[in-house]
């Protein structure tokens, strides 16, 4: 489904992920899980198409690139913007009706199930702006819901939500996993990873290790996680690791 | 009553002329600049119409007061801003805005030097402040065709445009038309300120642009209610302001951007969240 071949991100040539090489299989529920500045978001980044790689690359299964779904960590969705909570959902079908498509009485049943999905069911006719931070978040889930994607790239859905709200969107995740999606999720509450998520990339711009959640999330491994993010050096020297590799 | 309202313009068909362009513009530069302001490119909006002044002088330059050469060279002279600024925006570190601001600037001061190099003070005033009275067949038939292309052309953006307003990111994630609407719509805005120029002149082409969507966002909660009530303000302005400037003998063409201003003015104080439902008690909350 999705691989990393030694894989580095980065911006102006400083690495924000590197060499990281890994392979996820299709059906995957997996937690991204690191110290801030450890890469996460870039990963995601990366494999949006987002961001072009400073070396090696990134393969993913070509069906499941043509319907890729990402929810970025800051949305710049303007909430002044006058449009109702369902037709912000309803945008959520652009892949399958496009710019001109109409909206037939199936799609309109699948919008309504997605509000309902996300408890937003009676918010259908509100205005976006008038939505709490959490309402919002809920939106954009069903939003996902409605894109039907394959692959699903989750930047840290569940920050600032009350517990109710992480509880129903976890849900939702879990729902996902069952319908056979592959699912890249950042988290931070280590708790909630070992609840819920069976697989786990720990990250601190190198993989530290990536697997099942409770061989990842140990105290030693989780140590050195916060000692690799804790060096970025304004003046490092140029990445010799591919060359040592090839002689 | 009828004396006052309507028998201006059946007596003289420079009042006949100066509707018909008002109507063509309130339909098409209006909805345009409710699209500017939900970009929040209201003011972006503005100096493009400066951008836009070199060209129509070039075209005095070489060709006299002629319509067309004024005409194509205002179109050219702000696709060429829009363009130049949507390069430098995407390669250097600044922003859209300033990117615009530098490029109008650049145009308006070289616009103000070619016109002043030939011709005479009345021209400058005509390319600044238009002529909506003078309205002749031809600047007539441009501003209703720009009008008649606007139109369709926002119909058929419309959803990409609203799109990469409400949630670009979203937009670039699920479709390739994120350039499309932006550089489509950009195109739009500056046939609509050529249109706007020959009627109210380069400075107010705006007027009617911006003031209207922003009096009619202040009462409307939807993009269909927001852009029909938009148009409607725009026309019922211009119409209030031809008959001022009739009665009152002043130019039409501030006397139009003025009741765009006095329309919006009175939104901002009588619509609910208005300046004065502040002061109201307040009403009975719901249950939930």
């Amino acid at each position: 489904m999705l691989r990393f071949d030694n894989l580095t991100l980065g911006y102006d040539r400083h690495p924000a992920v590197h060499h990281l090489s890994a392979d996820i299989p299709a059906g995957s529920l997996l937690a991204v899980v690191g110290p801030n500045g450890a890469g996460k978001s870039t990963l995601l980044k990366g494999i949006a198409g987002e961001l072009r790689p400073l070396g090696g690359q990134i393969l993913v299964d070509p069906a499941a690139r043509a319907t890729l779904a990402y929810l970025p960590q800051r949305g710049d969705l303007d909430q002044a913007f006058p449009i109702s909570v369902f037709d912000m959902v309803a945008m959520g079908l652009w892949r399958e009706i496009g710019p001109f498509g109409k909206l037939r009485h199936s799609h309109l049943h699948r919008i309504e199930a997605a509000l309902a999905a996300v408890g937003l069911s009676a918010f259908a006719r509100r205005a976006v702006g008038s939505l709490s931070g959490g309402q919002l978040q809920r939106a954009r889930f069903a939003r996902l819901i409605l894109q039907d994607a394959a692959l699903i790239l989750l930047d840290e859905p569940f920050a600032a939500l009350d517990a109710r709200t992480v509880e129903d969107l976890t849900a939702t995740l879990l729902q996902w996993q069952r319908e056979g999606r592959t699912i890249l999720t950042v988290v931070h509450d280590f708790d909630h990873v070992r609840r819920h998520f069976p697989t786990c990339l720990l990250l601190a711009r190198e993989a530290v290790a990536c697997g099942p959640t409770a061989e990842v999330l140990t105290e030693p491994l989780l140590a050195r996680a916060r000692q690799l993010s804790e060096a970025f050096d304004e003046q490092a020297a140029v990445c010799r690791r591919e060359d040592e590799e090839h002689s | 009553m009828i004396e006052f309202f309507v028998q201006p313009f059946i007596d003289f068909e420079f009042m006949r002329r100066a509707l018909a362009g008002c109507l063509a513009l309130a339909l098409g530069a209006t909805p345009v600049g409710v699209f500017l302001l939900l970009r929040r490119m209201s003011l972006m909006g503005d100096a493009m119409s400066h951008a836009i002044l070199p060209g129509a002088a070039l075209g005095y330059l070489a060709f006299g007061l002629s319509l067309g050469a004024m005409t194509v060279g205002g179109i050219v002279a702000g696709l060429v801003v829009v363009l130049a600024a949507g390069v430098v925006t995407r390669a250097s570190v600044l922003k859209e805005d300033a990117s615009i601001a530098t490029f109008y600037l650049l145009s308006l001061a070289a616009g103000v030097m070619i016109v002043s190099l030939r011709g005479n003070n009345l021209d400058l005033l005509h390319v600044l402040f238009g002529s909506v009275l003078g309205l002749d067949d031809h600047s007539l038939l441009l501003i209703a065709a720009i009008a008649s292309l606007t139109v369709p052309a926002l119909a058929v953006l419309l959803r990409p445009l609203t799109l990469e307003c409400f949630d670009p990111a979203f937009l670039r994630g699920v479709s390739r038309l994120s350039p499309v609407a932006h550089y489509g719509f950009l195109i739009l805005v500056v046939f609509n300120l050529v249109a706007g120029f020959h009627a109210l002149g380069t400075l107010m082409a705006v007027g009617i642009m911006i003031l209207p969507a922003a009096a009619a966002r202040i009462w409307t909660r939807s993009l269909g209610a927001l852009l029909a009530c938009a148009v409607g303000i725009a026309f019922a302005s211009a119409v209030a302001g031809l008959l001022l400037s009739f009665h009152a003998d002043v130019p039409a063409g501030p006397a139009i951007v003025l009741m765009c201003g006095l329309a919006y003015l009175v939104s901002l104080l009588l619509a609910p969240g208005g300046l004065l439902a502040g002061r109201l008690p307040v009403r009975k909350h719901l249950e939930s």
